[in-house]
């Protein structure tokens, strides 16, 4: 987990990768530590599965949730609320930035990338090796630095997200911890943990460190 | 075979490519944006054409002239695109032309909003455009299902030489799902000789048009367009029937909502109520003589449409059965998904009133 001088976390990646699963479940981890938490619902290309959606619950927690309000919420526009200013300047709280999917969704970061660059901030990448597109460490690259180029900053940790959904298996969460190793290896920056959901966990897939996660993100026909 | 993790947007697009689809033309809108993003960079790395449009008008037309010369072509859009599209689609019916077009719908009317709807099914099934035609219109309710049924689609579009539209509420766009390329090999090419491709100098020039001036002969195709109706209606209805054998109550229910309408019936099964599920896979042509027939079993106390609409396939519904059996109605509607224990509660509803 982002250490106490780490207070903000962006979360990059593609579409699908889980980025919003994980960045509920670390702000809500990081809430339980004690930690003042917001989580920052920048996604402005998706207009579904976004974190806004699970508000309540973060509500629950004691999470902030900066996010477009009323009719915008729903929305997909450029609009970026005003609250995340307030995150950049208030130095006690810790703020999971959790961006929308692929470089098209990584661009918003650009305008606040100087500010949020001279924090020291995490920003992980997260890495699903089911997705179509990363099936070779190559082609996993060519994906994180365009991400990256759009953001203005600089990657400095992997999250190993891989799944299929509740296909997911012991042998999906396995492979997909090979691959991370490969492309952490390949781009040398650090593997940050291994996601995995809480039912794959009990099963002890063998991968360290494992972070441990609800599912909260449902699809309609789902319930949790 | 490995299952890859896909978004249905460029999973669709990419079945389209590898279905053998090589002229794209587009327009943005929500939720969809990720066909013609995904077409922009895959269709020149596929030898094909993709251009973006400066309107959904532009677009459909320059689907029309691709088909025309004889591409394998398609579009793609959401609601409010797809109804400025409807002229042209009717031209492709009165010009027997070849095209898909893929409708990722949301909740309307007007602009409406950007999340899911299933409102456009009228619009789709009833008639593309104006005038005395009818198309295609295959709903897949997973991603899966998407891309297989992209194959299905362009080769109707070849066999009967119509437009086809796959629609799908934009759930299915948006979300990710596991899947397996079940089909690899492109569609052969069909023969196409009346395409306006160059003659080289050879016999009369290629024409194609949907302006019949003299009333007769206008007529006389219109017939043509029928008994190539009554043949799609013979060879293509589709559907899938689950659980309805001796149940209790039919749920009818298509694309995302069959899926929701699914987890309704899991939880019913548990309270021992029987309730079937019945998905139309082509909205037009529908299954009505698959639906009557399951419609009319001695168990069945009714059956319950369920939409992301006001109701517009429960009008097909009730075609099918008639007023041999009560056809009562849940939705919701302009953006709103229904949920499972919403569907649930209905179904309760439904069977206690016709215990009376």
């Amino acid at each position: 987990m982002p250490p106490r001088e780490r207070r903000l976390v962006v979360i990059l990646g593609a579409f699908g990768t889980g980025k919003t699963e994980f960045a509920i479940n670390l702000a809500l981890k990081l809430s339980m530590q004690g930690r003042r938490t917001a989580l920052a619902d920048l996604d402005l290309v998706n207009p579904y599965f976004r974190s806004r959606e699970k508000e309540n619950l973060l509500k629950d927690k004691g999470i902030a949730l900066i996010a477009p309000k009323g009719a915008l919420r729903d929305a997909d526009l450029p609009s970026i609320p005003s609250s995340l200013k307030q995150l950049l300047f208030d130095m006690d709280m810790t703020g999971v930035l959790d961006i929308g999917g692929d470089r098209t969704g990584a661009r918003v970061l650009g305008q606040f990338a100087g500010e949020i660059a001279a924090q020291n901030p995490a920003v992980w990448y997260v890495y699903n090796h089911s997705r179509f597109d990363n099936r070779t460490a190559e082609a996993a690259i060519t994906s994180l630095r365009q991400i990256e180029s759009q953001s203005g900053l600089s990657v400095n940790g992997l999250v190993n997200n891989t799944h299929l959904l509740r296909e997911t298996t012991l042998d999906t969460v396995k492979n997909g911890a090979k691959g991370a190793k490969a492309l952490s290896d390949f781009i040398k920056l650090p593997l940050i943990c291994h996601c995995v959901s809480r039912e794959i966990a009990g099963s002890n897939p063998g991968v360290s460190p494992m972070f441990v996660m609800d599912l909260h993100m449902n699809r309609p026909w789902e319930e949790a | 075979m490995q299952k890859e993790l896909w978004k249905g947007n460029e999973a669709i697009a990419e079945a389209a490519i590898r279905a053998g689809c090589r002229a794209y033309f587009g327009y943005p809108i929500t939720p969809q944006n990720e066909i013609p993003e995904y077409m922009s960079k895959r269709m020149p790395e596929s030898g094909g054409v993709f251009v973006q449009a400066e309107s959904e008008l532009a677009a459909i037309n320059m689907v029309y002239g691709a088909a025309a010369a004889g591409a394998r072509a398609m579009t793609s859009s959401s609601s409010p695109g797809i109804s400025l599209m409807q002229e042209g689609i009717s031209y492709l019916v009165g010009s027997d032309l070849p095209a898909v077009i893929v409708n990722m719908m949301r909740g309307g009317p007007g602009l409406g909003t950007i999340q899911p709807g299933q409102a456009d099914y009228y619009q789709a099934t009833r008639s593309p455009g104006h005038g005395d035609g009818h198309m295609p219109v295959l709903a897949p309710s997973g991603i899966q299902e998407a891309v297989d049924l992209m194959w299905d689609a362009f080769e109707m579009a070849d066999k009967y030489l119509t437009p086809v539209m796959v629609v799908a509420d934009g759930m299915i766009g948006q979300m990710m799902e596991p899947i397996v390329w079940n089909r690899t090999e492109p569609l052969p090419e069909a023969d196409k000789p009346w395409a306006a491709n160059g003659r080289d100098g050879e016999g009369q020039t290629h024409f194609v048009s949907s302006l019949r001036l003299q009333s007769s002969e206008n007529e006389q195709f219109v017939h043509t367009l029928k008994e190539k109706y009554e043949e799609i209606t013979k060879n293509e209805v589709r559907y899938e029937a689950v659980g309805c054998k001796n149940a209790d109550i039919l749920i009818a229910a298509f694309g995302t909502t069959a899926r929701i309408a699914s987890t309704a019936i899991r939880k019913l099964e548990k309270e021992g109520i029987r309730a079937g599920l019945f998905r139309p896979i082509t909205l037009w042509p529908f299954p009505y003589e698959a639906l009557k027939e399951l419609a009319l079993q001695e168990s069945v106390k009714a059956v319950l449409t369920v939409e992301m609409s006001l109701g517009q396939m429960h009008e097909d519904v009730r075609l099918s059965v008639l007023d041999k059996k009560p056809t009562p109605f849940y939705g919701r509607t302009g953006g709103m998904v229904p949920e499972p224990k919403d569907i649930a509660e209905k179904v309760r509803e439904v069977i206690k009133e016709a215990g009376k």
